[in-house]
């Protein structure tokens, strides 16, 4: 890409972010596969909304569409900051749909959710790049963050200096490791989590609101 | 976007690729110059220089990386890619992916050890300060054993 161009674009991307201020941010929940991104997202959704945002499931690449909840309104201390949370497909750099064949699937279903599953993810980088305001970042801290995908995402974020929160998710289970996030990422602040439990999610929320109100 | 099978039956020599690695007519003579490797004796590696990438445009480059692991090949890169070449990479490769065909790539690089070190001049203008060594392969070839910040450790298997 050309300098100039990419000047111009990082100038209206800066003026984009310092003059939407009236709109609600887009916050983009991203990680790896399985992390817990809907769970966390229809959490947030149910508790400020009412309603889910999308299913949740133990088999990988269970959200295939990026989903978007809008005008989130989460109180913090007598002010209200309202976001669109956008729930997106895990992602990867690969897919192969043998792996879904372990999970009890006919071929032509794992056929069909991979390739769902890298129109989703594809979609999911798009937007990363041009339309998403702020990122929640959720890692599954019972297993090793220290991988290639988390470090070209978070470096794609950085980049693109938007703000991210790192969430060290599914401290309910006893191989739960936060420092080992936390270490991995010391540049960020690393909160913990129970998304499917509950746990810690005042805390979720008054980062939310410091990051991206 | 390519035809998955263009390159793994002609041998033929004439790709659409724009980089002229592989399917250069002048490159060796030796008849197997498809760009590929699908004699079978064995991986090719591709040590692309800093030098070569820089002439690329973004999108030239996800293009040499892409045909080149999709033909089987290791692809090597001396400096790395942006972080928004390697965002481009993956949304690249998630169109091409294919059943029983193509299942992606596996890549490795270090970690950028200090993104302290940029200027907000270089970050304004997209431009990279830390240049990282990158391993770019087929999914089903490239099997990483070790990763940390001081050294990759990598299987590769014949398809
Ligand atoms: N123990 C525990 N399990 C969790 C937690 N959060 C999510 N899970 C489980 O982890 C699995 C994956 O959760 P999802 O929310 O579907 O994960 P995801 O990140 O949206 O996954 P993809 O959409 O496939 O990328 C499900 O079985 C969840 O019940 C948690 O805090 N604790
Ligand atoms: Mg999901």
């Amino acid at each position: 890409m050309g300098l100039l161009t990419n000047l111009k674009d990082s100038i209206s991307k800066v003026s984009d972010r310092l003059f939407a201020d009236e709109e609600p941010k887009r916050i983009g929940i991203y990680g790896p596969p399985n992390a817990g991104k809907t769970t966390l997202a229809n959490r947030i959704a149910r508790d400020w909304t009412g309603d889910a945002v999308g299913p949740e499931s133990h088999v990988p690449h269970e959200t295939r569409r990026a989903r978007r909840k809008e005008g989130v309104e989460i109180e913090r201390n007598g002010r209200t900051v309202t976001i669109d949370i956008v729930d997106t497909p895990g992602v990867t750099t690969k897919v192969d749909y043998k792996e879904f064949l372990d999970h009890d699937m006919e071929k032509d279903d794992a056929v069909r959710r991979s390739r769902e599953a890298t129109e989703g993810v594809a979609e999911a980088m798009h937007w990363l790049r041009e339309d998403v305001d702020g990122v929640i970042y959720v890692l599954d801290s019972t297993t090793d963050p220290f991988t290639q995908v988390n470090t070209m995402l978070i470096g794609i974020i950085e980049s693109q200096d938007l703000p991210v929160l790192i969430l060290a998710n599914k401290t309910d289970l006893p191989e739960s490791n936060i420092q080992r996030v936390a270490n991995a990422f010391p540049q960020h602040e690393t909160i913990p989590l129970s998304a499917l439990e509950g746990d810690n999610m005042d805390e979720v929320y008054d980062k939310i609101a410091e990051y991206f109100g | 976007m390519p035809e998955a099978t263009s390159n793994v039956d002609g041998g033929d020599g004439i790709g659409d690729d724009p980089d002229g690695i592989g399917d250069d007519p002048g490159d060796d003579g030796s008849g197997n110059d498809s760009g590929g490797n699908d004699d079978g004796n064995g991986v090719r590696i591709d040590l692309i220089s800093g030098a070569r990438m820089e002439g690329l445009t973004g999108m030239e480059k996800i293009r040499l990386i892409l045909d080149g692991v999709r033909d089987g090949n290791i692809v090597i890169l001396e400096e790395g890619l942006s972080p928004d070449e390697e965002s481009k990479l993956i949304e690249v490769t998630m169109t091409e992916i294919n059943p029983d065909e193509f299942s992606g790539i596996e890549i490795e690089t270090y970690p950028k050890s200090d993104a302290g070190d940029q200027t907000l001049l270089d970050r304004l203008m997209g431009r990279e300060s830390a240049q990282k060594l990158t391993v770019i392969g087929p999914a089903n070839q490239l099997q990483t054993l070790h990763k940390d910040e001081t050294l990759i450790s990598a299987l590769v298997s014949r398809k």
